[in-house]
């Protein structure tokens, strides 16, 4: 039976191809994956960002006047767990990376399309144990799970969370496992290593990471639920143990997973900025390879979360001078940035808004952690609001801006449609100016000695509080923003068309939204990343 | 936006009030400039460089050659100095903090869910509060009968975390009488936020005044004995016992002979270890059958029976 086909119609978009939930649930594309993604940890996203209200209303007066001492510890442990593990590790790898990545390549899917849905399943799996733990009488420990604690001394669902993150980790290698062979093996015909967007390059950097880290936790999460539920004496010191390994096993894993939650975002700013720029990012290959320094060096500082621990001297030394030595490559990505300005040819969309509110805040996170790297220094601001204000500048200021930028700037090829550019360069402003408000004043509480984690503090400390609590009502509005008109635009936004931003890169030369396998005919690149066409007057 | 932060951390000043403090601050306030500085410096740059060069802007442009290579080398060797000298400037303060003076008063703070249980060395014990004399090197002998707490004092720059298990020590030398704020700083539980206290810090005679009023050397002793019995110690450890172990009034201070051959002195450290791990150094003579009592003997005890058998040997002495 041989049939001719009939005269080819081009093939049906990624979101017409079948609309049932069962074409969703059960889909291989890595396109459909990652806006699975996307609905997840939004949602996981909004929860914990609720938690936050809730403390920093709770904090707007010195006396606990909005909730009792328990329930605002389990705030801030779902806040830190969820918002760590369920939505900045996944947010732009498994979204905008499971986006991306195979249409950056030119290739069809990721290498493993099964392994992909899984991963998510997984993901989704983990995310509802730890719910279940809220839900069954929450958990008090904090995201970091310090023993004797969590080991011994607290109450709640420790070990149904340390189950969750536990599983979640295994979504976090499997997708990991999944780009890195992608990466490898998937590149289409003369797309060589230094061919490859910086964005892959942040991708492989993070994926190195997950698989090589996230084992570690997985250990770790182990050894509490030994020790918890079957009274195996590992960090107890009433059972021999000692309370430091947990540290040491927990920042192994947890350090370099501060880059997993940055170097994706640095990846993004590296697109955005070329295409609106309109230029090659200067110094390409530094760029590229500072991402591969980060990763390794990252793995090489763990000690620095614990100088005022009793760890040795001589140890808080090597991990105080490695710390900085991990701030060259980041520094060094900022001032390329920097220099990709010069004789370049600017549009201020939304995308670069945030790519610039990006350089901008992380900047500050980077500068003060300089201070944390500084030994006498950090004794004296450790656990104080000023490392809560500096990773915030890291992973809002920093990963959430990377991240809000990159869904803006992949709108059109993600849903099709463009979005309301006023209105989201409105928005883009309401997140930059509340979140300074929110953090800023948190480095001088810091400076001034108030420790984190406290639900009351001394009446000195109202002013900034009240001043942090302001901003944050005007985060969550500027939050709020973009999540209305890109559903509005979803639905009903204007076609985008293929290339929108007129960008260089491969995915930009496929359909907006793209055909269920990305390209008509494998593309053949000829040519770097970022291409632009002289930045003559225009 | 960079500067603000800066002049409220100075207008709103926190007091300093240890012989360290002028020096974390000093780096800090280093710190701060150099930061502040390379941020202006990357603000008027980029700044510059987006409104020179927008979009439709008659600003030159085509290609020009610049020496990347070198650009690149140099802005990472440049950075890389700058870092490593704040790096020696922060190690060589941390060095100072971390080795106390010899000499000075002696404190010893258990830290449990959720208080601050303070020993003065003459038996004097007070909660939540720690009377300190100005001017001298205070050592604080830290332990914990739970989880990690953290003391820390804002106004002296000193932060330590207190560990279960061993004995950490730090020290300060407050240098202006007054009352300061104390935090626990490592999360420990419910009650964390109420782990609050205050220093207070007293000229040297008025220390001396008051750590007299409230003698209570004899107090703390009668508990300690006390305890040796409740813990059933005294079963083998006296002249009549059970189980053929040595006499412990009138150890502290000796120099004995151990099985193996060497020497130990016997002080606090010794005595504790004996008690948590009794067959790591076995007095010669006698059969290692004692059991540890870690964490059978609360904490506070143990700095009890401690006391006791450090006053029980004065008492002895020829």
């Amino acid at each position: 039976m041989s049939v001719d086909p009939p005269p080819a119609s081009p093939p049906p978009d990624y979101l017409a191809a079948g609309v049932t939930v069962r074409s969703w649930l059960l889909t291989h594309d890595h396109k459909r994956v990652a806006l699975l993604y996307l609905f997840t940890i939004t949602a996981f996203f909004a929860i914990a960002a609720v938690a936050a209200a809730l403390m920093r209303w709770e904090l707007l007066t010195p006396d606990a006047d909005l909730v009792t001492p328990d329930i605002y510890n389990r705030l801030f442990t779902l806040h830190g767990v969820l918002m760590v593990w369920f939505f900045l590790i996944p947010s732009i790898p498994n979204v905008l990376g499971n986006f991306l990545l195979p249409l950056m390549l030119g290739a069809p899917d990721v290498a493993f399309p099964r392994l992909n849905l899984a991963s998510w399943y997984i993901f989704l799996a983990g995310g509802l144990l730890v719910l279940q733990a809220i839900l069954t009488g929450g958990v008090d420990t904090g995201w970091t799970f310090y023993t004797p604690y969590s080991s011994t001394y607290a109450n709640g669902q420790v070990m149904l969370m340390a189950a969750g993150v536990f599983v979640a980790g295994f979504s976090s290698i499997a997708t990991g496992l999944n780009f890195i062979v992608t990466i490898h093996k998937f590149r289409a015909p003369g797309l060589t290593w230094f061919r490859l967007p910086l964005f892959v390059w942040s991708l492989y950097a993070t994926s190195l990471i997950l698989v090589l880290a996230t084992p570690v936790l997985a250990i770790t999460l182990l050894l509490i639920v030994l020790e918890r539920g079957f009274g195996i004496g590992i960090f107890d010191p009433r059972l021999g143990g000692d309370p430091l390994l947990f540290q040491h096993l927990f920042w192994f894993y947890s350090h370099p997973a501060v880059y997993i939650m940055i170097l994706p975002g640095m990846g993004v700013v590296s697109e955005t900025i070329a295409c609106f720029a309109r230029k090659r990012i200067f110094g390409y290959r530094v760029v590229a390879c500072s991402s591969l320094a980060i990763a390794v060096l990252g793995f090489l500082v763990w000690g620095h979360h614990m100088f005022v621990s009793s760890q040795s001297v001589y140890a808080g030394l090597v991990f105080s001078l490695l710390s900085f030595l991990v701030s060259v490559p980041s520094a060094v990505k900022v001032f390329n940035w920097t220099a990709t300005f010069h004789r370049a040819s600017i549009r201020f969309d939304t995308p670069l808004l945030y790519a610039l509110g990006f350089m901008a805040l992380f900047t500050i996170g980077g500068l003060t952690g300089l201070f944390l790297a500084t030994l006498a220094v950090d004794v004296h601001v450790h656990d104080t609001y000023f490392v809560i204000a500096h990773f915030h500048y890291i992973m809002v200021g920093g990963m959430v801006m990377a991240y809000l930028g990159g869904i803006h700037y992949w709108w059109p090829k993600i849903s099709g449609r463009l979005y309301p550019e006023g209105l989201a360069r409105v928005s883009a402003l309401v997140i930059f100016l509340g979140f300074n408000l929110t953090f800023f004043p948190q480095f001088v509480l810091g400076y001034l000695g108030m420790p984190r984690r406290y639900h009351i503090y001394p009446p000195e400390f109202q002013v900034l509080n009240v001043l942090s609590t302001a901003g944050a009502s005007l985060l969550g509005l500027g939050y709020l923003l973009p999540l209305v008109y890109l559903t509005w635009s979803f639905f009903r936004g204007p076609p985008a068309g293929a290339n929108p931003w007129r960008a260089t890169g491969l995915e930009w030369t496929t359909a907006s939204p793209p055909p269920e396998r990305n390209f008509a005919e494998s593309p053949v690149v000829s040519g770097g990343p970022y291409d632009y066409p002289e930045p003559a007057r225009e | 936006m960079i500067a603000s932060p800066v002049l409220l951390a100075w207008a709103t000043g926190l007091e300093s009030a240890s012989s360290i403090s002028p020096r974390v601050d000093a780096l800090f306030r280093g710190l701060l400039v150099a930061g502040s500085g390379m941020a202006a410096l990357l603000l008027v740059a980029n700044l510059t460089l987006l409104i020179r060069y927008r979009a439709g802007s008659r600003a030159q442009r085509g290609p020009v050659n610049l020496p990347v290579n070198l650009i690149e080398a140099g802005w990472i060797a440049a950075t890389t100095v700058v870092f490593v000298a704040f790096f020696a400037w922060g190690a060589s303060v941390y060095l100072d903090m971390e080795r106390p003076p010899a000499g000075g008063v002696r404190i010893e703070i258990v830290a449990r869910q959720w208080m601050w249980d303070v020993r003065h060395a003459n038996g004097r014990r007070e909660l939540d509060t720690l009377h300190v004399p100005a001017g001298e090197t205070v050592r604080l002998e830290l332990s914990s009968e739970d989880v990690i707490h953290s003391l820390f004092v804002p106004a002296f720059r000193v932060k330590q975390d207190v560990v279960p298990g061993k004995v950490v020590t730090t020290w300060f030398e407050a240098t202006r009488p007054g009352r300061y704020r104390l935090y626990c700083s490592q999360y420990c539980g419910t009650k964390h936020a109420g782990m609050t206290g205050e220093v207070v810090v007293l000229p040297p005679a008025e220390y001396a005044a008051w750590l007299g009023r409230g003698d209570a050397s004899g107090e703390i002793a009668a508990r300690g004995r006390a305890a040796l019995v409740r813990n059933g110690c005294t079963g083998c450890h006296s002249p009549g016992g059970t189980v053929r172990a040595p006499v412990l009034e009138g150890l502290h201070g000796r120099r004995i002979p151990l099985a193996d051959g060497s020497f130990v002195l016997v002080d606090t450290a010794y005595l504790r270890d004996s008690i948590l791990e009794p067959n790591r150094q076995v007095a010669a003579g006698f059969d290692p059958v004692m059991p540890s009592f870690k964490g059978i003997i609360p904490e506070g005890e143990l700095l009890d029976i401690i006391a006791y058998l450090r006053v029980a040997n004065e008492g002895t002495k020829p």
